[in-house]
């Protein structure tokens, strides 16, 4: 088995364009999955009978293997993109509802007291005290969310979609190796990359964690004990 | 809308629909057997690995970056790719399915080791115990839960993909959903999807059932 890398300099711009689909219906399925889970998870860890359903619920939908979702959303809406980013989404759900709810979990009593001691009101806590502090969990699951998302967007091909993994099938279906080798590849760096600048931003959001990765010659900084 | 589901009812509980060589029964003991042996063979290759890792400490850098790789890692592209260059046989399923199991198990040994309470360990040292009486007495026992964990998101997770193996022509319950989407069969395909869907949840389920028994009687012991 051989690559053609011929064939690859050729279709560098198809290549290109199943790329940018690719990450298009990957990006918007975990866009999505931020914006429903974001006040799913705030109920959930506010209402405890609801946590218990809706944290069983998302893990009874991430049994479901990922082409039964695009299959089963056919009737629905039919062999289209749309079908792609809701089948997307429930599984982005699954892992963003979890680590939310386990980011809010994790913020400090202290903090969300003294904040109420302030005379915060309840969604300004939210919105400027927990939050933020449970953005390094939160911010792990919107990179497995994302990482998992440019991986099954392929499994669309079945239903005519599928950015990259359209190279799979025709691949396949030409008894033609390099596609399926560059579709393979191009999915991998795409993960890779969306994971470095995923963890770029969360540095960038989250100044008071990075004293903890103080690199042996850097001087810490002084701060007042508590 | 109403129609379909009418038909996808009588799809499944149709008598002739069950029997026979392309019945939903033979299709199930396929794709079981498919996702029993490749958890199995991925299991022979994780659980070591992962045992090695957690008890010296050492690599801890490979499991958690193999279960990032394992994530991005295409299973249609793997399949596909592996069936080009092996030809047509059961080799890209496997490939593909154990390639899917091996990171779950392997990061969730590592990690039910790795919680084992280094003061338990340095005890069991302290009475004199070796390396290998540390690993087998105290780590796996106490690891035990997480490991189970770990086969069992790996057997939910490949039971889901053993579709794929209809896409290269095998057999399991995958084959009604690519029929039917060759032959522009909704009601098929929809129970295809239906089936797996089942399969998975109710294995899913059975299995945390069980280790919720196993391991309740255990600590109340």
């Amino acid at each position: 088995m051989t690559v053609e890398w011929a064939w690859i300099s050729d279709h560098a711009g198809d290549l290109t364009t199943l790329t940018l689909s690719h990450l298009q219906a990957a990006l918007t399925a975990v866009l999505l999955g931020l914006l429903i889970s974001l006040p799913l998870a705030v109920l959930a860890h506010r209402v405890r009978p609801l946590r218990g359903f809706l944290l069983g619920l998302s893990n009874v939908l991430f049994t479901i293997p990922s082409i039964a979702v695009f299959v089963l959303l056919l009737p629905v809406s039919g062999l289209t993109r749309t079908t792609t980013v809701i089948g997307l989404t429930v599984y982005t759900l699954v892992v963003l509802l979890r680590n939310t709810v386990e980011g809010l979990d994790s913020v400090p009593a202290k903090a969300r007291e003294a904040a109420v001691a302030m005379g915060t009101r309840p969604l300004r806590t939210l919105l400027t005290v927990e939050l933020p502090l449970a953005l390094p969990v939160i911010m792990a699951g919107v990179r497995i969310a994302t990482v998992m998302s440019i991986s099954l967007v392929s499994v669309a091909t079945y239903i005519g979609d599928g950015g990259l993994g359209q190279l799979f099938t025709d691949g396949f279906q030409r008894d033609f190796p390099t596609p399926v080798a560059a579709g393979i590849v191009l999915t991998l760096l795409l993960a890779l990359v969306a994971d470095a600048l995923l963890v770029a931003v969360q540095y960038v959001l989250t100044p008071w964690t990075r004293d903890r990765h103080r690199r042996p010659g850097q001087q810490r900084r002084t701060r007042g004990r508590a | 809308m109403y129609e379909l589901f009418k038909d996808l009812g009588s799809w499944l509980v149709s008598g002739e629909q069950w029997t026979g060589a392309d019945g939903i029964g033979h299709r199930l003991a396929e794709h079981l057997q498919y996702s029993l042996l490749a958890t199995l063979i991925a299991a022979v290759i994780a659980l070591p690995l992962g045992l090695l890792i957690g008890h010296t400490g050492r690599g801890a850098f490979v499991a958690v970056n193999l279960v990032s790789f394992g994530r991005a890692l295409p299973t249609v592209g793997l399949v596909v790719l592996v069936f080009l260059a092996s030809g047509l046989s059961m080799t890209p399923v496997y490939v593909a399915l154990v390639a899917l199991a091996v990171p779950a198990i392997v990061t969730n040994t590592y990690a039910g080791m790795n919680a084992v309470d280094p003061e338990v360990k340095d005890a069991a040292r302290g009475q004199g115990m070796r390396g290998h009486q540390v690993l087998f007495q105290v780590e796996i026992p106490l690891a035990l839960p997480l490991i189970m964990t770990g086969l069992r998101l790996a057997l939910i997770q490949v039971v889901a993909t053993a579709t794929i193996a209809a896409y290269v022509s095998f057999g399991g319950l995958g084959r009604y959903v690519f029929d039917g989407l060759a032959q522009r069969d909704l009601v098929q395909v929809l129970g295809g999807a239906v089936l797996v869907a089942v399969v998975a949840v109710v294995l899913d389920l059975a299995l945390s059932g069980l280790q919720r028994v196993l391991f309740r009687r255990r600590t109340a012991a």
